[in-house]
Formats: structure tokens, C-alpha cells, sequence
């Protein structure tokens, strides 16, 4: 699909910018004023940058990536390139109020090792995931392609994404490893909040979880 | 060697500090001098300088040349001039060679006030705290109160990890590049090795050979040679040596018949030439007693909990000598402290020696953190 107007909506899919934004602030909602967090994936710093900025937070980013990491070195951020395909070890207990992965879990293989490393050294972990049954990507398969969208940008063969799920999945997942989903909220690619069907209907998924009691 | 981006010519100074000096091992020296060279220049708020420290085999001469020796380039001269990573138009840099240095700080080689004699065996021990010690009187007469940055790899890492600890009010920044908080077993042995071979050379003579006139040159050669084993990684010993034969056939001998052979006793004997073999074996313990944590029970992250500056460290994918892994639990403990540090582990073939070459990444992170140091 084009990046324009959808289905005669009349409304404009957020800029990668406005988006970005968007993903920021659903994140900064879950996080108190002056939290210590980690951010796994965390590209050049900016989603921590906002963080300090708007929350007043301290925290570490991690990254593998070398232009990344040189990036947060130049955005002034906390950076400890490690590969965290192999978990945190080093990494203390419950050291973070919040462990935070936002649209780079798809991009890990191991997903299930993650989950639990986060949940470890913090007392609650925030994920974000582009959802591969949001409907626009079921209609590309339905058409015979892999569905690249405004949350999937990629073509398959060029793609960073080594995990593809949808919110059901997630969940399921979730469910399987004992950890309590607190709060979910979706949207579509305009931005707005989707309650109707999010599996469906919601491109973007945003998680608070924890461990279960 | 170009001059383009060179500090150019630079000449070393000496800082004489008359005053004594209790050493951590006991010892005090009545008073001592550091040679020191500078580049750029100090700001008049004083803010901007920066202390480059060496590790084992480094010196005072960190970057330019010598005008009666313009062969002789600054060790860190990659790093260190206008436009550079560690820019000069920017930063105040000084280098010194360390107490207990064969390069004209007070050392072994000097002469004992109260016997007329150079020290020789007689030079007490100095520790990495000593050197920094040492660097601190340095920069009280040169009228710095607060270093923007210290920086070191190896065993230059780990006086830029002691200055954070003891004088956490003097240094804004910390830079430890392929260093470690403490030696493990294995390096320990490596030394011990590299000792014993000086120490049974038969013309050490208790450690006062000057007095007889020689130099125990095959204990530091086989020293230096050890050394140079573990400087490099495998693969990157295999990469520029390989096999490869020097005069193209098996001689049968115990001559050199192997590039690799040939190169080892090359860099054996030429560091033979000119260091003291008794600061080989002093600068080796004050690696072995390095060990911050001793006093916290091996805690590192409480004895790293008086550090204010902030880190950069850096390590080396195929530093077997220091390890990724030993890098890490310095910045483990100053997570668990939650100081300001950053990590880089850079992909470099070039084993613990990568520190002192040019790996883009490499440069470029410690380009992008040195540029955000304000001054």
C-alpha cells in the first residue's frame, strides 16, 4: 500500500515523525516523573532523550547497532552496546522501574528470553509491536504479498524484522510465560485509539506487563 | 611521518615536586620529578584539560615529534592532535610518564638521594593509586583543579578508573579503553612469566646491574616477547603471519624459520634497547595489585560507588588480554551506582593492541563523546 489517504477516510496516516511522537508519548503515559528505565533497542537514544526531557527520567539505552550506538554517544545518551539476544546478564534484579522495548522486539529471535529478562530487572516492562493481522497487512496476503504498511515498512527481503506476530499471538505468549498483560491499547494508523477488534483493526500495539503474582 | 592534523614539534618539560611521597606499598620517596609533554592549550577557566595516561611500554611522548629525534612519533598520535579525536584545538592535553618510568620520571634508573647511586632494585614499589598520586601534584602546579577528562587503555584505564575513586571532585570524565578492574589469574601468570624471565637472567644481578655495567637483555626480550603474544589475537596473528616461512624452506634449526618467530624477537629486541628491565617488573606488579574492590570485599560496585565522573569505556571484541567481559563489570558497577557511562564494543580484529590503532567505530565514538565535553 501507498503511504497516502486510506479507503477515502479523508485522513492522512501520521508522518513517520508525527508517529514517532505518538509512540513516545503512549510510552511517557506509563512512566512516573524521575523513573530509572532501560530501553533494549533503543536506536539512537531518542525515545530516552523525550523521556529525560519530558519525565525528568534516568536510564540506560542498549544497542548493538554501531551507527546507533554512536548516535546515542552523540545524542548524550547512556549506551551499553551488548547484544541482548544473549539476555542481561550483569544486569541487576529489579534495578529499573521499567524495562522498555519499543518496535524492536519483532527484530530479536529470541523473543521468549527477552520477555523474561525484562521482567527481571524491572518491575514492569513496556513493549511495542506493529500488529501483522492489522487489516490492511491481512489484505496484502490475501493479495499474495507481504504486507508492507505505515507499522511494517519494510520489503521482505530487506526487512530488519525476524518475528512476525499479531496481538493474539502476543497474548498467547504472554499467557504461556506467567506474565500479566496490565494494561493494552492499539491504534490505527491514524493515531487513534482502537477498541473494536484491535487484532483487526489496530496497527500499533502498546503493552504494560508484569510478573504474576 | 605527515604533519598534517600533527601537534608538530613538541619539547618534554619536568615537573620537580620537592615534597615526600608515601607510597601505598610503604615506601615514601623523598621527592620525585614527572616528565610531561602538553598540547593545545589551557583555557583561561582551566576547564579544559585532559590527562592522557600510559599503559606498560607508553611514555610522556603521547602525540608529535622530537626535533632531535623526528622519527620518534607520539605513541597516541592517531588520537591526539588539531582535528583528531582527542582535539587539541579544543582540549589542553598532557601526557606523562609515569613514577617509577624509564623515560625520565624519578624511577629505578634515577639516582638514590641517600646513596649517591641509581636505585636500581632499591626503587620501591608503585602502585596505579602512586602514579595517580603522583599525576595529581602535577596537576596542582599546573593550576588544574578539575581534569575534563582522563584517559587511558589498559593499564592507562585503570589510572583513569583510580582517579574517579580517589579524587572524585577532580574529573569530569572518565575514558578507560581495553582496560579491566582488577587482573585475573591468567593475566597475573603472564607477568609472573614475563618477571621470571627477567629476574633469572644472569645478568640481573639482584635488579643493580647498572652497577655492573649490563643489562639483563634476554629476560626483558623474552618479557616483551610474552607480551607481544598476548597483545594480539589469534586470528589476527594468523592473518599477518600465518605459516609464512622467512627464507622459504624448513631449516631444521632452532633458528628463525617462522615470519611469526622473526617478528617476536624483533619487537623482543628492540624494546630490550631501551627499557629498564626494573620498571618492566615494578609497572608489572602495580598491574597485579590493582584491584579496587580488595578493599570492598571484591564488591566492585561499592568500591566504585565514590566515582562522580562520568564513563566512556571501550573494549575489544578480540582483546583476550582484557576481555569485552572485563569491560563490562566496570560498567555493571557503575550501572548499579547509576553513574552516567557508555559502552562501545567494538568489532577489531586486532586483539588488546586495537587500542592504539584507528578502527573507525572506535575513533568515532570516542570523536562523538570527546566533542560533547563541555569546556
Amino acid at each position: 500500500m501507498t503511504h497516502g489517504k486510506l479507503h477515502g477516510t479523508g485522513m492522512n496516516p501520521l508522518t513517520a515523525k508525527e508517529r514517532e511522537r505518538f509512540d513516545f508519548a503512549v510510552i511517557a503515559n506509563w512512566i512516573a516523573a524521575g523513573e530509572h528505565v532501560l530501553d533494549l533497542g533503543c536506536g539512537d537514544g531518542r525515545l530516552l532523550r523525550y523521556l529525560n526531557e519530558n519525565k525528568g527520567i534516568t536510564g540506560y539505552g542498549v544497542e548493538i547497532d554501531d551507527n546507533s550506538v554512536l548516535g546515542c554517544i552523540r545524542n548524550g545518551i547512556d549506551v551499553i552496546q551488548i547484544d541482548i539476544e544473549g539476555g542481561l546478564s550483569g544486569f541487576e534484579d529489579k534495578s529499573f522501574s521499567h524495562a522498555i522495548i519499543s518496535q524492536a522486539l519483532q527484530a530479536m529471535h529470541s523473543t521468549e528470553r527477552i520477555l523474561g529478562e525484562m521482567l527481571r530487572v524491572a518491575g514492569e516492562a513496556i513493549v511495542s509491536f506493529p500488529n501483522f493481522a492489522y487489516r490492511v497487512n491481512r489484505e496484502a496476503i490475501a493479495a499474495g504479498h507481504m504486507p508492507v504498511s505505515e507499522d511494517l515498512p519494510y520489503e521482505w527481503y530487506d526487512t530488519p524484522n525476524v518475528r512476525f506476530f499479531t496481538i493474539v499471538d502476543f497474548e498467547a505468549l504472554c499467557d504461556k510465560l506467567g506474565i500479566e498483560i496490565l494494561e493494552r491499547l492499539a491504534f490505527d494508523v491514524f493515531g487513534q485509539p482502537v477498541t473494536d477488534d484491535p487484532n483487526l483493526n489496530g496497527s500499533l500495539a502498546f503493552y504494560r506487563l508484569a510478573r504474576k503474582a | 611521518m605527515s604533519l598534517k592534523n600533527s601537534v608538530g614539534l613538541v619539547a618534554p618539560q619536568r615537573f620537580c615536586h620537592n615534597a615526600p611521597l608515601t607510597l601505598k606499598g610503604g615506601g615514601c620517596l623523598p621527592s620525585f620529578e614527572l616528565v610531561y609533554e602538553t598540547y593545545g592549550t589551557l583555557n583561561a577557566s582551566r576547564s579544559n584539560a585532559v590527562l592522557v595516561c600510559h599503559a606498560l611500554s607508553g611514555s610522556h611522548h603521547v602525540a608529535g615529534i622530537h626535533a632531535d629525534n623526528p622519527g620518534n612519533v607520539g605513541w597516541w598520535d592517531n588520537l591526539v592532535g588539531p582535528g583528531k579525536p582527542l582535539d587539541t584545538r579544543k582540549f589542553f592535553v598532557i601526557g606523562v610518564n609515569n613514577l617509577g618510568g624509564c623515560y625520565g620520571s624519578t624511577g629505578p634508573l634515577s639516582l638514590n638521594p641517600e646513596t649517591g647511586k641509581r636505585y636500581g632494585a632499591d626503587f620501591p614499589l608503585i602502585t596505579v593509586e602512586d602514579w595517580v598520586a603522583a599525576q595529581s601534584k602535577l596537576a596542582d602546579h599546573l593550576g588544574i583543579d578539575t581534569w575534563a577528562a582522563i584517559i587511558g587503555g589498559s593499564l592507562g584505564g585503570m589510572q583513569a578508573i583510580e582517579w574517579s575513586l580517589q579524587f572524585p571532585e577532580r574529573i569530569r570524565h572518565a575514558v578507560a579503553i581495553a582496560s579491566a578492574p582488577k587482573l585475573s589469574a591468567q593475566n597475573i601468570a603472564f607477568n609472573e612469566v614475563a618477571r621470571q624471565a627477567i629476574l633469572s637472567d644472569p645478568e640481573f644481578h639482584g635488579g643493580h646491574y647498572a652497577d655492573h655495567g649490563v643489562v639483563p637483555t634476554r629476560g626483558l626480550r623474552l618479557a616483551r616477547m610474552i607480551g607481544h603474544i598476548t597483545y594480539l589475537s589469534d586470528d589476527q596473528m594468523d592473518e599477518k603471519f600465518g605459516r609464512q616461512l622467512r627464507n622459504g624452506e624448513h631449516s631444521f634449526s632452532f633458528g628463525v624459520d617462522f615470519e611469526i618467530e622473526s617478528y617476536l624477537r624483533h619487537q623482543g629486541d628492540k624494546f630490550a634497547g631501551f627499557f629498564d628491565a626494573n620498571t618492566y617488573l615494578l609497572t608489572t606488579k602495580a598491574l597485579d595489585y590493582f584491584d579496587p574492590a580488595y578493599a570492598y570485599d571484591g564488591n566492585l560496585a561499592a568500591a566504585l560507588a565514590r566515582a562522580k565522573a562520568s564513563f566512556l569505556v571501550a573494549s575489544f571484541t578480540t582483546d583476550w588480554r582484557f576481555s569485552p567481559a572485563r569491560s563490562r563489570e566496570i560498567v555493571f558497577a557503575l550501572m548499579h551506582n547509576r553513574r552516567r557511562v557508555a559502552y562501545a564494543e567494538i568489532d577489531c580484529d586486532a586483539g588488546h593492541d586495537s587500542f592504539l590503532l584507528d578502527d573507525p567505530h572506535y575513533h568515532a565514538a570516542l570523536r562523538a563523546y570527546l566533542e560533547n565535553i563541555k569546556v
